[in-house]
């Protein structure tokens, strides 16, 4: 394998770690109103992913980083012609970090409930958002020989880009209500668990959809392995949720996710970004990598600073193993 | 306005915005940490109280300052697409090892210490802060290590019409970074002082005015003034210094950036220093620019010495001419640059004044520290309301001079985003103008951009601000409950710091 197509699975590993782990962040995010009957409650689930949202919400800047390393133009034709999107993310990921960090700094009640709707909203959009954008990545956009988009800045939105959408966003509510389940006590825990029952199989057929579209469209034979994998995973996970052993459901969704992402990456290789106006026009691996210097050297890095990475937020998640409940909340001590 | 100008307009407002939270994190990161280690050290509780206090100030800070990131390192490929496509095999990498080494460092370790005050010993819950406060230095490096090279591009070579990285230690080792490192973190140390300076200053006088608050409490804000004042002090001494360093390297290369400082028009030898200039710095004929002058004083920042010749904006405008073309390439690329004259003179007044604002904002956070020092000697404090309204303006000074800084840095190479370099410790051949960076997009997509995060920006000011003043009035009983005695029917495992 060279070094160009390394990257290529290191930029999809990256977005692996981005999807399940703030896929469950803005699961939370989304569960908030639904599952948190009380200011308490709300405390305790915001808590759930207190130590760790902003860690996890680096992933994404470093698949971002990464691909504009390694790939640049694939990084600069994603990023300007998915312009709007990326602004609404963007939007969405500012409000969700900003109202995490300030809900709970002043001690009055329209105030937390206005930063929780934005917690709400930031959550929902960008899952929608990074949802379009990683659809539109696989399904193509309408490029010219330059990399340049052609037409109006709608020029791409579709039907199977919705459905690209709901994918994400249905994934994260699922992982969320799981991470619930898993991370609290009590009565919040029960909730949590019958909630995500109930909800799953609607939510996570988008995402079967979007794989199945993928697979029709421009899917080989193998590709149906990992297809095959994610329907058993989710399935697997379901019954494990069901048997009460939410830890197994979480490690079923991280099979289902990673599946996902194979499938995805799987169908674009060995592209990185489709054009739709002309197959002549698509970026490939080859046309886009940076040269052999710059990904050895990144290669390097990635070599010593992944690793460390995994291992530290590991440790994280190690210390923070307790589930919470309504208990372990103090009470509210601000200025 | 075109694409182009909405463009640039956006990436200076997100960025100056970026860079008011950048150095204050910086300065404050370092601060705590140090306060948390005398606290460990000491045991005192004087020093936990403070931790505890600027602790709360930074985290309000911190998020700001993250969240406004994202915007940057997502904007070079939204909106500066044919620049990342162009720069991306050298410019990129910096770029993205600092996600992977600093900002992974930077947001795990933060989550540990503001969660784990009661579940890590005292000793790893200390590591935490400095791995935290580390890393946003190591963060810095890289991120000024990509911009120097903008500025001065090093370790590369032109293949088929791209520049291709060489080597990553000419890039990490480039001379522009080396000074502007030491400049930028020097001017976060500035704000940080700044900031410990106003918000103590204004609680010891208080205190004093009130005769209130127990002595434990003064001690925290006597501890703090004292601290910040001579931080400040010392890092004006360190851009000061940093700062003639990176003169005497824009002298060598961007000579039309120095010129343009000084709106310096003619060559002369030696040059003089302007020091203010009246009547209209914007023509670049100077025939109605008069202006105070130190004699000889250019011609020692650019080189050391009285006598050196500085070249003067009409000489660089032809030698600039001559060297990169006198008009932009027909290319349909540049809209309606396209064939036209270059115009090689940044913009003068930015420049001139943006020098000077940032040179003179710096001296008066530092001519405030030392009064603050005088003033508080011994166990002083004065009871002239004059003296906290003055602190607390005094911490608007270095966050003023950083942003001209950053303004007359970026302003002053255009019309370059990769400024090509006239002598041999840079690259041949390797540049580009801003107009070729920009990406392909509609007008009402950039405008839509524009006036959505500068509303967002300007809304989020407003709460950060409403937030820190909260905090920094409440003092320490606002972020430390007083002890009470333990009731035994409570459980007693209570996250602290909880959100
Ligand atoms: C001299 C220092 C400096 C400069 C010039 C910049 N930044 Fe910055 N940045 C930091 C110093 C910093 C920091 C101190 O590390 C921050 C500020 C507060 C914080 O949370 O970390 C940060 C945060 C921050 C984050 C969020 C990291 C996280 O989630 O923890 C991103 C993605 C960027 N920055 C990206 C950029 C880009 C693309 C810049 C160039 C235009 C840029 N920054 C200029
Ligand atoms: C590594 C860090 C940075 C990089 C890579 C960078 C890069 C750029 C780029 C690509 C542009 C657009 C082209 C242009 O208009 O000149 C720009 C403009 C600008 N940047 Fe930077 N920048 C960096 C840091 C900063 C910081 C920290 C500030 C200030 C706080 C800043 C202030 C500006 C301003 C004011 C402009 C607008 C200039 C103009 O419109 O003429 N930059 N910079
Ligand atoms: C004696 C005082 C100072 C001198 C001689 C000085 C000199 C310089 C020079 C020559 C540059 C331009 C570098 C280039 O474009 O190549 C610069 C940039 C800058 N200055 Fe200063 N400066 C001084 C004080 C300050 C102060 C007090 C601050 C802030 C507190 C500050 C913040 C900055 C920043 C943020 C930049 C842009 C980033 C960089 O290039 O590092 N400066 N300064």
């Amino acid at each position: 394998m060279d070094l160009a197509t390394i990257w290529f699975c290191i930029i999809a590993f990256l977005w692996l770690g981005y999807l399940f782990l703030e896929g469950f962040d803005f699961g939370v995010g989304m569960l908030l109103h639904r599952l948190g009957r009380t200011d308490t409650e709300r405390r305790v689930l915001v808590n759930t992913i207190g130590p760790v949202w902003d860690g996890n919400e680096v992933w994404l800047i470093v698949a971002a980083g990464a691909t504009f390393a390694a790939f640049p133009g694939w990084y600069a034709s994603l990023f300007s012609s998915a312009y709007l999107p990326l602004l609404l993310i963007l939007a969405g990921l500012i409000g969700r970090g900003v109202a995490f960090e300030y809900r709970g700094k002043v001690d009055s009640d329209r105030w937390r409930r206005n930063w929780d709707r934005v917690i709400l909203a930031g959550s929902v959009i960008p899952a929608l958002g990074i949802g379009l954008l990683l659809s539109w990545n696989v399904l193509g956009l309408p490029l010219d020989a330059a990399g340049d988009r052609v037409g109006s800045a709608f020029a791409a939105f579709g039907w199977e880009t919705l459905i690209g959408a709901l994918a994400v966003a249905g994934f994260s509510i699922v992982h969320g209500g799981i991470f619930i389940t898993l991370k609290t006590a009590g009565e919040l825990h029960a909730r949590a668990r019958q909630l995500t029952l109930r909800i799953a199989p609607i939510a996570l057929t988008p995402l079967v959809a979007l794989l199945l579209l993928v697979q029709l469209r421009v899917g080989s034979a193998w590709s149906w392995i990992p297809l095959g994998l994610v329907l058993l995973a989710a399935a697997l996970g379901y019954l494990r949720l069901l048997a009460d052993r939410e830890g197994q459901a979480f490690a079923a969704m991280g099979v289902a996710i990673a599946a996902t992402v194979v499938a995805l990456f799987g169908a674009l290789y060995p592209n990185v970004l489709p054009s739709t106006v002309d197959p002549n026009f698509s970026l490939s691996i080859a046309d886009t990598a940076s040269g052999d210097y710059t990904l050895t050297v990144m290669t390097w890095v990635a070599a010593f600073g992944a690793p460390a990475v995994l291992v530290y937020q590991g440790w994280t998640y190690w210390v923070f193993r307790k589930r919470i409940s309504t208990s372990h909340i103090p009470p509210v001590h601000v200025p | 306005m075109d694409v182009l100008d909405l463009a640039r307009w956006q990436f200076g407002i997100t960025t100056v915005y970026h860079f008011l939270m950048v150095p204050l994190t910086i300065g404050l990161g370092v601060l705590v940490a140090g306060m948390q280690t005398a606290w460990v050290r000491t045991g005192k509780l004087k020093y936990l109280r403070m931790t505890k206090f600027w602790g709360k100030l930074m985290l309000v800070n911190f998020a700001m300052g993250v969240v406004t990131g994202i915007v940057q390192e997502f904007q070079f490929g939204m909106s500066w697409s044919a620049y990342s496509r162009f720069v991306g095999d050298v410019f990129g990498a910096p770029l993205a090892m600092e996600g992977l080494v600093a900002f992974f460092v930077e947001s795990t370790f933060l989550g540990l210490w503001i969660f784990g005050w009661d579940r890590l010993s005292k000793r790893v819950h200390l590591a935490c802060i400095w791995a935290f406060s580390l890393a946003t230095i190591a963060s810095a490096y890289f991120i000024l290590a990509a911009n120097s090279w903008m500025q001065h591009p090093v370790g590369a070579e032109i293949v088929d019409g791209q520049p291709r990285l060489t080597s990553i230690w000419a890039v990490f080792g480039n001379s522009t970074v080396l000074a502007a490192f030491p400049h930028a973190i020097a001017g976060a140390f500035a704000v940080g002082g700044a900031f410990l300076v106003g918000i103590a200053a204004w609680h010891l006088w208080r205190k004093h005015r009130d005769n209130t608050g127990d002595p434990a409490d003064r001690e925290v804000w006597r501890g703090s003034l004292r601290l910040g004042g001579w931080v400040g002090l010392v890092a004006f001494l360190g851009v000061a210094i940093s700062g003639d360093f990176q003169g005497k390297l824009m002298f060598e290369q961007q000579p039309m950036k120095m010129a343009a400082a000084e709106a310096l028009c003619h060559t002369e030898q030696p040059a003089s220093f302007s020091v203010f200039a009246y009547g209209d710095v914007s023509q670049p004929d100077c025939e109605s620019v008069k202006s105070l002058t130190v004699p000889a004083l250019l011609s020692f920042l650019a080189h050391n010495d009285f006598t050196t010749e500085v070249k003067g904006i009409e000489d660089l405008r032809e030698e600039y001419g001559e060297k990169y073309g006198t008009h932009y390439p027909d290319d349909p690329r540049l809209g309606e640059l396209a064939g036209q004259p270059v115009d090689y003179v940044p913009n003068l007044p930015v420049t001139y004044w943006g020098f000077r604002l940032m040179i003179g904002f710096g001296a008066l956070a530092a001519g405030a520290a030392a009064f603050v020092l005088w003033v508080t000697r011994k166990g002083r404090v004065p009871r002239t309301k004059w003296f906290p309204r003055l602190a607390l303006a005094g911490i608007a000074t270095p966050f003023l001079a950083n942003s001209f800084g950053w303004i007359f840095t970026e302003m002053g190479r255009q019309p370059f985003v990769v400024v090509p370099n006239p002598n041999p410790s840079g690259v041949d051949g390797v540049w580009m103008y801003t107009a070729q960076g920009v990406s392909g997009l509609t007008v009402g997509e950039v405008l839509t951009s524009l006036i959505v995060l500068t509303a967002l920006y300007g809304g989020l000011a407003v709460v950060e601000f409403f937030l820190l003043r909260r905090y920094a009035r409440a003092g320490v009983e606002g972020v430390m409950p007083p002890e009470k005695p333990k009731d035994p029917d409570e459980p007693s495992d209570k996250l602290t710091f909880a959100y």
